[in-house]
């Protein structure tokens, strides 16, 4: 699409209006694509919602409302927890979330906060990979180093996904309680705000502003509760474009490549930072995870 | 082995909206993995249901329905107690039923 016809042949005007005719629907077309690739929000009521193609959508979601496929995978992930697995072949019974050991209720609406034994802030998919690694004897450095098609990988997505639906309509009560999980958030606003990269983007060139919008559709405002509870709190989620769960990790991943920034390590400080940032703006908003995305 | 799927019902004036979700793969067979290849056709093909026994829908798939397919179907005259159950095979011989009773 650099039009190397342009380039080699300059004076042709006709070849060059021909050019820019396929190139306008090229462009169409990746607007029609685009449209497809919208965000089925659950709270559609909260959001802003224009034209037919977000009503089709929300038609969609209400279709499927009762019977996300994301359930599917939580059955799964709950299956996976009380299986003994692993090197030492034990199950996960007594991964402590944050609220005792074996305890899910509210466990994913407090996190990410600070673990004594760890002496580090983690997400929910890092504090999976520290159980994985302590109880189950998993290599947890292996697993950040390799991607997220890896098996162990994708059932460290489906656990999250079950210890998130354990959480399901409780409000997030993420904790700013001591240095650490301070320290983190503002690390985390400090990146939200960072610009970078070859198309000089920020997390809040496309997620800080109501009243505009970068692509067709609504993207959420993470700065805003409503945002935020929306965004933070639905993840993990079923992708109907991938027929997969994704968590909050690859969806991070994801949006560092659209913004074509370096891929970021699994489970590292920066992404768990941002995962505070928008955790801590969604306190108050309830927990709807699994999601059900485009 | 396949997993189960989820059915669930709702019954209003002896009418039974019945829902199901499916797991399964639901390979095309037009597909290419990374090396090229194209990825073996893996679907669901015969799906059935029956109440009290008696066979009340059939459906032929094939490449065109998603993975994790998801199928809403109603059933009249149904009374608490009923015995809906969903069959599917696909074409590697698999298959699977799963059955609910109406409340």
């Amino acid at each position: 699409m650099q039009s190397p016809v342009l380039r080699s042949n300059p004076p042709r005007p006709k070849r060059v209006a021909l050019s820019w005719a396929v190139l306008i629907m090229i462009w169409i077309s990746s607007l029609t694509t685009l449209q497809a690739q919208d965000t089925l929000a659950p709270n559609a009521k909260s959001l802003p919602a224009e034209g037919s193609s977000e009503k089709a959508i929300a038609e969609y979601r209400q279709m499927l409302q009762d019977e996300n496929p994301a359930d599917l995978y939580v059955l799964k992930g709950k299956a996976l927890w009380d299986q003994a697995r692993g090197p030492k072949q034990r199950a996960l019974s007594n991964c402590d979330l944050g609220l005792g050991g074996g305890v899910f209720k509210g466990a994913w609406t407090q996190l990410p906060r600070y673990f004594e034994d760890t002496k580090s802030v983690q997400d929910l998919e890092s504090r999976l990979l520290s159980c994985m690694q302590d109880i189950q004897g998993f290599n947890s450095g292996e697993l950040v180093r390799s991607d997220f098609s890896n098996p162990e990988r994708v059932n460290l997505s489906l656990l999250a996904a079950y210890v998130a639906s354990e959480s399901e309509g409780l409000p997030f009560k993420v904790p700013l309680s001591n240095a650490a999980e301070l320290e983190m958030y503002r690390a985390g606003k400090k990146l939200f705000y960072y610009r970078a990269g070859t198309h000089d983007f920020s997390c809040s060139t496309c997620h800080s502003d109501d009243s505009r919008r970068i692509r067709l559709q609504d993207l959420p405002n993470l700065t805003t509760q409503a945002g935020a509870g929306f965004a933070y709190g639905s993840w993990p989620a079923y992708r109907l474009s991938t027929g997969s769960v994704w968590t909050m990790q690859q969806r991070l991943a994801d949006c560092f490549r659209q913004q074509r920034f370096p891929k970021p390590i699994f489970a590292s400080h920066a992404t768990i930072a941002l995962s505070v940032y928008m955790g801590v703006n969604a306190n108050g908003a309830k927990a709807a995870a699994p999601g059900l995305k485009r | 082995m396949s997993d189960p799927m989820r059915i669930r019902l709702q019954s209003v004036a002896g009418v039974t909206t019945v829902k199901v979700l499916m797991s399964h793969e639901m390979e095309s067979g037009q597909r290419r993995g990374e090396d090229g290849r194209i990825i073996p056709i893996w679907n669901i093909q015969d799906v059935s249901a029956s109440w009290n026994g008696k066979v009340v829908m059939t459906a032929e798939w094939g490449g065109g329905i998603s993975k994790n397919p998801f199928m809403q179907f109603a059933v009249k005259g149904t009374k608490p107690g009923d015995k809906i159950s969903i069959t599917w095979k696909d074409n590697r011989g698999d298959s699977r039923t799963d059955e609910v009773l109406v409340t």
